[in-house]
């Protein structure tokens, strides 16, 4: 993603905002990629002890170094534990993980997340890797945070396939198909903008909008129809800090953020 | 269907006297609510695994100490169902995986747990056909995997069956129990259930649907460990993934080790165990044997040699030529490793693992 003489990048920004959803005190499930780089920025900043958990069984690391997979040594450094993945997965079925991260290839207006496959799954157009532990993660966690990009062919009425649940067809539907009561998608953060679920219909609602972004634009970027609170906030652009901590601490070779 | 399952066993040679025992299952069946349509792998009636435990895996102490290409002929058979340990590109058995192509098995079934690096490489080299996916087709952040994409969109190679991660790792887990399924709370609701060997049920207990998961079996595990001694005794630093339950779920399992130590250091510390001498079936001696993955603490992800991976793999042609050169042109791992640069590139790939523990 491109500067625009703004002084920080589309990929910085979403770090940013990502992370500061994150309260200190809780735990994480951290996917590859911008997941990591935002719970390391957290626990940089405002979450000393956020509890970062990665799905093949690392726990409670410091780490130095940005891992590369969510299996790398790197995710157990100065750990708490080097344990399972039966043992992580187990902790976030029985409640133990408030908040999971996944990205998307296609997400709908209830927050059903595809990453299998584009086209008819015996006959794919596009074969994409599965689930991985996404919906794991996203079955179990309390709170579900998606960071994708945002265009019409994403943000789509249908997905070609639910991998990964979102309020399935709407209110109640996650609790009657016997998934954890009170759990699901919690915000949704791309390029443009974050959104929530609004509460009556369970659908994507906008609440903020980055610098230089309308809501038409948003709009046009969906085939769904996006609800728009009440009032919509402009996110606050990485400070100074945040990005010395993303360029020299945590991404000091762009792997993540030079994408 | 359930009659069906136990009927089929009795005549495979279980002792009778279980008739009572059938119709009191039909009687209190679990009322189904949906039944994935994904082709059911690697699954055994739990009587029909115990049976086949007590005549073929030995309890002896025997030493298993044998060569890469000893271990794939005489474990790793055409048609297969196979499962590979560790995760991603994280301390996988590299050196059984060239085996395996270089032996030009076929049609073999894989488990793509998180089959990343070695699936990619078995259905590029055509030994795998079909496939049950958690996580496929992709190398994380290097990006996806253009030749095991080409197959499945070509045909090539079959998508059998979806699942999670931790969907499989619970097929295995069920497995090492002697079990049926095990009940789990994820996929609900989803396609993923809807293409995988999954069913719903009402739970007795809770009254809501509840997910089982089956169990899985594979024909063949394939793990990569720090040290072992002769006999199988395993010991793994770092994380366990989930080989604790894919080792002892396995029918066959063969190690492959950075290091065979003594048995006598095994019994020194036996609570370091991770895998017992009786769920295996060969020991393969490998220093290296996870290259171009990682064996944690030992070495790091070879991003050199990855990068060349998915370079010449965009096209049938580089394929061909990349198995050519590393694999079917080298007798063994060894000769393998020797082209890549041997002692010299891990010792460099060791530093590099040690700077991201702060040790260098």
């Amino acid at each position: 993603m491109t500067d625009g003489g703004r002084g920080y990048t589309g990929a910085e920004l979403l770090a940013c905002v990502a992370a500061r959803m994150l309260e200190d005190g809780r735990s994480v499930f951290v996917g590859t990629g911008l997941p990591m780089v935002a719970s390391m920025l957290a626990q940089h900043t405002h979450a000393p002890n956020l509890l970062l958990i990665f799905e093949a069984g690392g726990v409670g690391p410091q780490m130095i170094a940005l891992p590369v997979s969510v299996g790398d040594s790197r995710t157990y450094h100065r750990g708490m534990a080097a344990s399972s993945m039966h043992d992580v997965m187990s902790a976030a079925q029985a409640g133990y993980v408030d908040y999971g991260f996944l990205g998307a290839a296609q997400i709908d207006a209830h927050g059903n997340i595809n990453t299998s496959v584009i086209g008819p799954h015996h006959a794919p157009r596009a074969r994409l890797p599965g689930s991985g532990g996404a919906n794991d993660l996203g079955s179990f966690c309390h709170r579900t945070i998606i960071v994708m990009r945002q265009d019409a062919a994403r943000f789509v009425n249908k997905v070609d396939f639910v991998t990964t649940p979102g309020y399935l067809d709407g209110p109640g539907a996650r609790e009657r198909a016997g998934l954890p009561a009170g759990s699901g998608p919690y915000r949704v953060i791309t390029q443009l903008g974050l959104y929530d679920f609004e509460e009556e219909t369970k659908r994507l609602r906008l609440i903020a909008l980055h610098p230089g972004v309308t809501a038409a634009e948003a709009q046009r970027n969906s085939q769904f129809e996006l609800l728009v609170a009440g009032h919509v906030s402009e996110t606050e652009p990485p400070t100074r800090e945040e990005l010395r901590i993303l360029r020299e601490v945590i991404d000091p070779t762009g792997s993540v953020l030079g994408k | 269907m359930l009659r069906t399952t136990i009927r089929g066993i009795v005549g495979a040679g279980i002792p009778g006297g279980r008739q009572a025992a059938i119709s009191s299952v039909e009687e209190v069946a679990m009322e189904i609510l949906e039944e994935g349509q994904g082709e059911l792998v690697g699954w055994h009636d739990p009587d029909e695994h115990r049976q086949w435990v007590a005549e073929n895996k030995s309890r002896r102490l025997v030493d298993k100490r044998m060569s890469a290409a000893e271990a794939v002929s005489r474990f790793v058979r055409d048609g297969a169902f196979v499962a590979s340990g560790g995760f991603g590109h994280v301390r996988v058995s590299m050196a059984v995986i060239y085996e395996i192509i270089r032996q030009r098995r076929r049609h073999l079934v894989m488990a793509g747990k998180t089959g990343v690096h070695d699936a990619d490489l078995l259905i590029a080299a055509g030994c795998v056909d079909r496939i049950e996916v958690a996580y496929a087709f992709g190398h994380e952040l290097r990006g996806l995997s253009p030749a095991s994409r080409r197959a499945v969109q070509t045909g090539q190679c079959r998508v059998v069956a979806e699942i999670t991660n931790a969907g499989y790792q619970w097929r295995f887990l069920a497995g090492m129990m002697g079990l049926p399924f095990i009940p789990s709370r994820n996929m609900l609701g989803t396609d993923t259930l809807k293409h995988s060997s999954a069913k719903v049920v009402r739970d007795p207990y809770s009254g809501r649907p509840i997910c089982l998961i089956p169990a899985a079996y594979p024909d063949v595990a394939i793990i990569h460990v720090h040290r072992c001694d002769p006999y199988g005794n395993a010991q793994v630093d770092g994380i366990a993934v989930e080989d604790f339950e894919l080792a002892r779920s396995a029918r066959r399992l063969i190690l492959s080790t950075e290091e065979i130590i003594d048995n006598e250091q095994v019994r020194a510390r036996p609570w370091r165990t991770f895998i017992p001498f009786y769920v295996v079936d060969a020991v393969v001696e490998a220093r290296g044997g996870a290259h171009p993955c990682q064996m944690p603490y030992h070495y790091y992800f070879d991003e050199d040699h990855l990068r060349e991976w998915l370079r010449v793999s965009r096209t049938p042609e580089g394929t061909a030529a990349y198995f050519e050169r590393y694999v079917y042109g080298v007798p063994d791992f060894a000769a393998y490793l020797e082209l890549m640069g041997g002692a010299g590139r891990l010792a460099e790939l060791k530093r590099v693992e040690l700077e991201g523990q702060g040790d260098d």
